[in-house]
């Protein structure tokens, strides 16, 4: 970024893209080139910004103006204002949903002020297509450094003394992790990249993909030096067509510039990295499965031990590791493991990049340094509920977490407080939930989702969820007793103690910590059969209100089961039992005379 | 036992697939990939056709088939819908965008229309949560798609 005296930075993520940024940034290059500015200003593409919600984001460098919900129409006034006559485009920058100020420039923006950046350091400054941008901000520095200064073993000791901990749920240290695999002997050894992100509602390892995919390579490229492995496989999601793009181009680069092959900078360390491509299953995360799915079979688990440090992909030994904690791989090797180990609290070092999303005002990828309160994130990062209403629960961990409530918003995150509160880290998804949503619901849809992601391999899981899953149905639909709320308990704990890999052991996650946290809710479920918050159809009671009823007919006109009858200019009566809350007349009524309760 | 017949010359394209990944049966996965973009699904002619070129058996390739969720053996639309229904877009209601698709389109998730023009599936987190609920036809991404514009995504399709 040397020559331009600006520099429009627009976001390429998939968030972005589906928004029609690509075509933003031919349209402001068209206008630099018609007003004559080709020469002062740059137009990069770039990663993700993180704040999704607010796409397509245009940020300019060097004053770090960040226009939101720029469309190409607007391309021509950012020109001719912004980069000519150096004026804001005051209609384009981002508001303070709370106290509706306009804010100017990034570093004011409450969304921002909070995070600290290691992960995603390169997300959103860099164009992820060109490696000469990585490596002006160090990129491939600590490859260099690692090569040229330390043995495999002092490298180890190195991560070992940052403290990090895996990135992809489970949280064990990188280093010893590492370290195990560097001590078994074998001819050929793997580095692993798991990208497949399975979660719902988590795309932390797709932005880091898509906006730093050198990071990544670097960070397995040291991995292979520090293990004695020369061959690195990244196993990425088809349905990421952007970040497996990405990954492409970076490999190639890399290869072209002598970091990626043999001799790797002068030494006689060889590495290279070549994309496997997942097909959609969610237990593929798990490692065992994911070596199975990369040698051509079912994606199922297997049981440790042996663990892949000892016989993984081929039987040769293994290291897997998720995108994001190669990402933060590199900054530990240039800034120091002292400097890492002083971020977080005492047992999670350093920062956690989580996919902030659900009924909240800045959806967006966010990184914040482990031990900061749920409170922090969702209100002063996350702006707040969305359309003022009232805060109810956050999901973490995905179909294998809980979800925390508002007594724990004031606890700090990390591993271990989050699997006390009866939740876990996992890859990073989370998702707020407000009054409107119903907790018997939410663990139904969890239930769905790992019904019909449970492999099938061991009988727990297979079956065990199937049962939860239509008591759920059972309860959500009006048809539950207290019983079924016993069951419910018991059959969770014996899933979690009998499976035989993590996504059944965490599957009644979600059952077990809704009972917990929201159990009067399910009661009102079984014994008074209603739905608190209004979103189990079937437990919805319609009637009419005859005061406020004209007998217009319009509502009769749309049952579909002939339900409402009545006199026309007569109030009109809803039959219950014919009714089938499906809602029709409620959307009709004109004159609001449709009670739901 | 389906009646479909494939010509010599569809036969000599999955014969040119498993040779390019040199007939590696540990390449399964890729070759189901990139035969699935060739012909569109996987019907058991196809896989059988694979089996024979990578000299393991059908219920192997079957199994790896029917195991993932990319994989498909019914062909899709024309135009294929699918509704995003990863958690955040649960929570902001694409349950309801998927009920006024099929009432739309009167097939249920996973069917085709009977012109052939629309299919319509579920597919878990496409992770653009920022504009959930996430609906994409084909390539296209509909970003905070509500019930009342589903009529309005389908008519652009419509000739």
């Amino acid at each position: 970024m040397g020559q331009y005296k600006m520099h429009l930075l627009v976001c390429g993520g998939t968030g972005c893209r589906a928004s029609e940024s690509a075509r933003l940034v031919d349209v402001l290059g068209e206008e630099l080139v018609k007003q004559g500015l080709e020469k002062d200003a740059q137009v990069v593409t770039t990663g993700c910004f993180g704040f999704c919600e607010k796409g397509p984001i245009v940020k300019i460098i060097p004053d770090n103006t960040f226009y939101v919900h720029v469309m190409p129409e607007d391309a021509a006034e950012i020109v001719a204002e912004h980069v000519l006559k150096g004026r804001r485009v005051a209609r384009l920058l981002y508001q303070d949903p709370n106290s509706g100020e306009t804010i100017e420039d990034s570093k004011h923006m409450g969304f921002y002020q909070k995070q600290l950046r290691i992960a995603l350091r390169n997300c959103g400054f860099i164009d992820p297509e060109c490696i000469d941008e990585y490596i002006a901000r160090d990129g491939y520095a600590a490859l260099g450094k690692v090569l040229t200064e330390y043995t495999p073993e002092q490298a180890i000791d190195i991560l070992k003394k940052s403290g990090l901990r895996g990135r992809g749920g489970a949280g064990f240290p990188t280093g010893i992790k590492w370290e195990i695999a560097a001590k078994n002997a074998a001819d050929q050894k793997y580095v692993i990249c798991n990208a497949d992100e399975g979660d719902p509602g988590a795309f932390m390892d797709r932005s880091i993909s898509e906006g730093d995919p050198h990071s990544v390579l670097e960070a397995m490229a040291i991995n292979g030096y520090c293990i004695g492995a020369n061959k690195g496989f990244i196993y990425i999601r088809a349905e990421y067509p952007l970040a497996i793009q990405r990954l492409e181009i970076a490999i190639r680069q890399a290869r072209e510039y002598g970091l990626l092959g043999t001799g790797i900078l002068g030494s006689d360390f060889d590495f290279d990295v070549e994309l496997r491509y997942g097909a959609g299953a969610f237990v593929c995360g798990e490692e065992t499965a994911l070596i199975h799915s990369m040698e051509g079979e079912r994606g199922e688990p297997t049981v440790k031990p042996p663990f892949p440090a000892e016989s993984g992909y081929l039987g040769k030994p293994s290291n897997v590791n998720n995108v994001e904690t190669f990402a933060n791989v590199p900054v530990i090797y240039l800034k120091g493991p002292e400097w890492f180990a002083s971020i977080g609290n005492e047992r999670s070092k350093g920062t956690k990049v989580f996919a902030l999303a659900g009924k909240i005002n800045n959806v967006g990828l966010i990184e914040v340094p482990m031990g900061i309160t749920l409170r922090e994130v969702i209100y002063e990062i996350g702006g707040g509920i969305k359309d003022g209403k009232k805060f109810k629960a956050v999901q973490t961990g995905g179909p294998s977490g809980g979800c925390l409530t508002e007594k724990h918003l004031d606890t700090p995150i990390d591993f271990d407080n989050l699997l006390a509160s009866g939740s876990m880290m996992g890859s990073g998804g989370m998702i707020v939930m407000d009054e409107d949503d119903c907790m018997p619901a939410v663990a139904k849809y969890y239930l769905e989702f790992t019904v019909e992601e449970s492999c099938g391999k061991c009988a727990p899981c297979r079956v065990g969820n199937k049962r939860l899953h239509e008591t759920l149905e059972k309860i959500c639909e009006g048809k539950g007793t207290e019983a079924d709320l016993d069951y419910l308990r018991n059959l969770s704990s014996v899933i979690k103690d009998t499976s035989l890999c993590g996504l059944g052991q965490t599957s009644p996650n979600p059952v077990l910590s809704t009972l917990d946290n929201f159990w009067d809710e399910y009661v009102a479920h079984v014994t008074t059969r209603t739905c608190p918050s209004g979103r189990c159809k079937a437990l919805l009671h319609y009637s009419i209100d005859t005061e406020k009823c004209t007998g217009c007919t319009a509502c009769v006109r749309v049952c579909s089961t002939a339900a409402i009858t009545g006199e026309k200019r007569q109030p009109h009566v809803i039959h219950q039992d014919k009714c089938i809350h499906c809602g029709a007349c409620f959307d009709k009524c004109k004159f609001a005379a449709i009670n739901v309760q | 036992m389906s009646t479909l017949k494939l010509t010599d010359c569809q036969k000599g394209k999955i014969k040119e697939i498993c040779v390019s990944f040199h007939n590696d049966p540990g390449e399964l996965i890729n070759v189901l990939h990139k035969t699935q973009g060739e012909f569109g699904y996987l019907p058991e002619e196809v896989q059988r056709e694979i089996a024979k070129n990578l000299n393991i058996s059908v219920a192997k390739v079957c199994g790896v088939v029917t195991f993932y969720s990319f994989f498909t053996m019914t062909p899709k639309g024309k135009h294929p819908i699918a509704v995003c229904t990863g958690t955040a877009c649960y929570v902001r209601g694409a349950d309801k965008v998927v009920d006024e698709l099929k009432k739309q389109l009167n097939i249920e998730v996973g069917g085709v229309t009977p012109d052939g023009e629309f299919s319509l599936d579920c597919l878990r987190c496409v992770g653009a949560c920022g504009l959930a609920p996430v609906v994409l036809v084909g390539e296209k991404v509909f970003g905070r798609v509500e019930p009342k514009d589903v009529k309005k995504i389908l008519d652009s399709y419509k000739e």
